[in-house]
């Protein structure tokens, strides 16, 4: 049995205009009702260069998404992927009915609500329980579905205590957890949910994907979009990735992740800078490089997960003395952290610095690794910090046997694991 | 079989999310399908406004005295204009809380997508909502004004004997109907206009007070001569403020002809602004 579709994306683009709202604005809006009023096609429509935020725009108009096509069936859990400006805002802009689309047309079966911000429409004065109320009924509720769930909402994020005071008292921690409890128990269809976990503690964090997965459990469809791929990869069943205003691929969330990671990070296995102030760091102490280095002097670039090798960084330390020592984390690229490791803190002299780390064959999996690296002083305070300096991938070697799956784990040691007659 | 499909199709969708312009229509099933946030925000405007003061609502009687008072000092003592034997007290404070109710409501709603703008970034409901909300907020509070009016109005009747009001003041709930719908519709016109580009915002507030010497508010319309009257009766709400203090007051001119043309002038508003609303609120959010 095939299920229903419950979100059907028809060719839909949304165009945006750059620079300012002006003098320039009006005789583009003139020329346009000119054309219109000769039933001729909107002139503006045919230009308009891909959204690259790295380069400088040299049109006026900029399309954020391009004929994007796609299809949700309901109960889907899909999670949207894809780096800054390929689109994923616009589209959920769109979906969630703020602004519309340039051409084209989005069809929805059932109701519809986004977690676009928590807290849209939370007025200061008002008491915890006004806010609620309010709060709720810009969600789309009414006010006896809001009355016969306002003690659990309450008990979610809990306030009890303090639900006749103004929600300006609050800490923003309170604060958060009312607004994100009045949208959890929302009972809608359709659940659009936008990076609302980066907010709250790890517990409140918790509590959320626990709602998530609940909704999602009972049947209702769930779109989600965020940066972190652990995230994805445990909530959503399927994924959809997009690129520069296009989807470029939808399927299963395991495949388009590693499609997604395959296409956008590249390795970068060396990295070195001139002493000056481009030098990532700062008047304490100045990265010159980072470098893997490989046993293996033929084929130095690739490593595999046979392959031993060292991760040296050399940095510079301006001051005669100090007590630094280096930590280093190596993380999946879909960011779980595999390990944390520090040198010994010891008074370093002025001038360059080595410092190196050892990694052994047969320990890291199959996977794209990225390594954040900090700096601290005294054992206490982090003078600096530097994110995926370096970035590589271990790459699987011949494989015995006749599965070809993806190994799983974070790590791969080849531990002695025997079996015998006994 | 495929054309089955298709009607099928397009029957059974909610939601149509499309960037198709001209709509001639005001959503009024949705806008009752969020009932419940509409009283939400009236009730958000009346409690807010008093949040944290000593006196609270009792705010909202006090400023229609006090530009009574002033009124009555500058307009009746200095300036000496005719308030055709009313009372010049009662004759302010009616004219005054009946304008204020227009002129707030106006200024309000032309600011609809301007203010709100974080708010529909982010989360879809029918836009008419808010100015509507501004729109019964401004009345309830009207409604608190007229009381204090309407105390005023006894004394001087039972016991001063000093107005004869007549049964036209059953006319009162739809002269207000009308007033309720020219605001909204001027100031949704106005909103939508200057989402895009601002210049009118800086007209605005000259505008309402230019209109306010140009309705019979301070002063009633038998002080212009007969051949300047017919450019007051131009405006629309000269018939609503004559035929208001006609039948409270017993002073002014009931005019059946000229209260038509109010009507007819605030439908066509209406309309106009409902289509151009419709047309902006689809789009705003990009240029806003």
């Amino acid at each position: 049995m095939s299920k229903e579709i419950v979100i059907k994306a028809e060719n839909i683009s949304k165009q945006y205009r750059l620079g300012q709202v002006g003098t320039g604005t009006l005789s583009h809006d003139l020329k346009r009702w000119w054309s219109l009023m000769r039933g001729k096609e909107d002139p503006y429509l045919q230009v308009g260069v891909e959204n690259d935020r790295t380069k400088k725009a040299t049109d006026d108009y900029a399309w954020a998404l391009r004929e994007v096509n796609f299809e949700i069936a309901s109960g889907d859990t899909i999670g949207i992927i894809g780096k800054n400006g390929a689109g994923k805002s616009t589209l959920l802009k769109l979906l969630s009915r703020v602004t519309s689309p340039t051409t084209g047309e989005i069809k929805i079966k059932g109701r519809i609500a986004s977690l676009l911000e928590v807290g849209t429409g939370f007025h200061p004065e008002l008491t915890g329980r006004e806010n609620i109320y309010m709060n709720g009924a810009i969600l789309g509720m009414t006010k006896k579905e809001i009355a016969s769930k306002f003690d659990e909402i309450v008990d979610f994020a809990g306030v009890e205590m303090y639900i006749d005071t103004p929600v300006k008292r609050y800490s923003s921690g309170m604060y958060v957890r009312l607004a994100f409890g009045v949208a959890a128990h929302l009972e809608p269809e359709i659940l659009i949910v936008d990076e609302v976990l980066a907010v709250g503690d790890a517990e409140f964090q918790k509590k959320c994907l626990g709602k998530m997965s609940d909704v999602a459990s009972h049947g209702r469809t769930i779109i989600f979009v965020s940066h972190n791929m652990q995230a994805v990869q445990s909530l959503c069943k399927s994924a959809m990735y997009m690129k520069a205003g296009r989807v470029t691929d939808m399927g299963p969330t395991a495949t388009v992740i590693n499609n997604y990671l395959s296409r956008e990070i590249r390795n970068s296995l060396e990295r070195k800078w001139e002493l000056d102030v481009d030098a990532p760091g700062n008047d304490k102490v100045r990265l010159l490089s980072a470098v893997i280095q490989t046993s293996d002097a033929v084929n130095n670039s690739v490593i595999s997960i046979n392959t031993a090798f060292s991760i040296k960084f050399e940095f510079y330390n301006y001051f005669e003395g100090q007590q630094l020592n280096l930590s280093l984390f190596l993380n999946t690229a879909s960011g779980v952290c595999v390990f944390a490791v520090g040198t010994q803190a010891k008074n370093m002299s002025k001038g360059r610095q080595l410092a190196e780390l050892h990694i052994p064959s047969s320990f890291l999996n199959d996977d794209i690794y990225t390594i954040n690296l900090m700096i601290v002083k005294d054992t206490a305070s982090v003078i600096f910090k530097i994110d995926d300096v370096l970035i590589f991938e271990v790459i699987d070697s011949v494989r015995n046997g006749a599965w070809f799956g993806k190994w799983p784990g974070a790590v791969r040691p080849d531990l002695k694991f025997t079996s015998e007659k006994m | 079989m495929n054309d089955k499909e298709k009607i099928n199709d397009t029957d059974t969708w909610d939601i149509n999310i499309t960037g198709a312009r001209g709509k001639f229509d005001l959503n009024l099933h949705e806008v009752w399908r969020y009932r419940d946030l509409l009283s939400m925000f009236v009730k958000k405007d009346i409690i807010t406004v008093y949040k944290q003061t000593i006196l609270g609502p009792i705010w909202f009687l006090i400023q229609p005295i006090m530009t009574t008072l002033i009124y009555v000092v500058i307009f009746g003592q200095v300036a000496k204009i005719s308030t055709d034997g009313v009372p010049p007290v009662l004759f302010y404070l009616g004219s005054i809380t009946i304008w204020n109710y227009f002129s707030e409501t106006l200024t309000l709603t032309s600011k609809t997508f301007t203010e709100n703008a974080t708010i529909f970034g982010k989360v879809y409901f029918p836009r008419i909502i808010l100015p509507l909300s501004k729109v019964l907020s401004g009345m309830l509070k009207l409604l608190i004004q007229l009381s204090l009016f309407l105390v005023f109005w006894a004394y001087y009747y039972f016991i001063n004997h000093s107005i004869s009001p007549n049964w036209h003041i059953l006319y009162f709930p739809l002269l207000l109907l009308v007033l309720a719908i020219m605001s909204l519709s001027f100031g949704i016109i106005i909103t939508s206009l200057t989402t895009k580009y601002r210049d009118l915002n800086f007209l605005i507030s000259f505008a309402i007070q230019l209109l306010m010497y140009a309705t019979p508010v301070i002063y009633p319309i038998s002080i212009a001569s007969p051949q300047k009257q017919i450019w007051l009766w131009l405006n629309p709400l000269t018939s609503i403020f004559e035929a208001f203090k006609f039948s409270f007051l017993g002073q002014g001119v009931f005019s059946y002809f000229w209260l038509g043309y109010s009507v007819v002038f605030t439908i066509v508003l209406l309309v106009v602004g409902v289509v151009i609303f419709n047309v902006v609120e689809k789009r705003f959010i990009d240029t806003v």
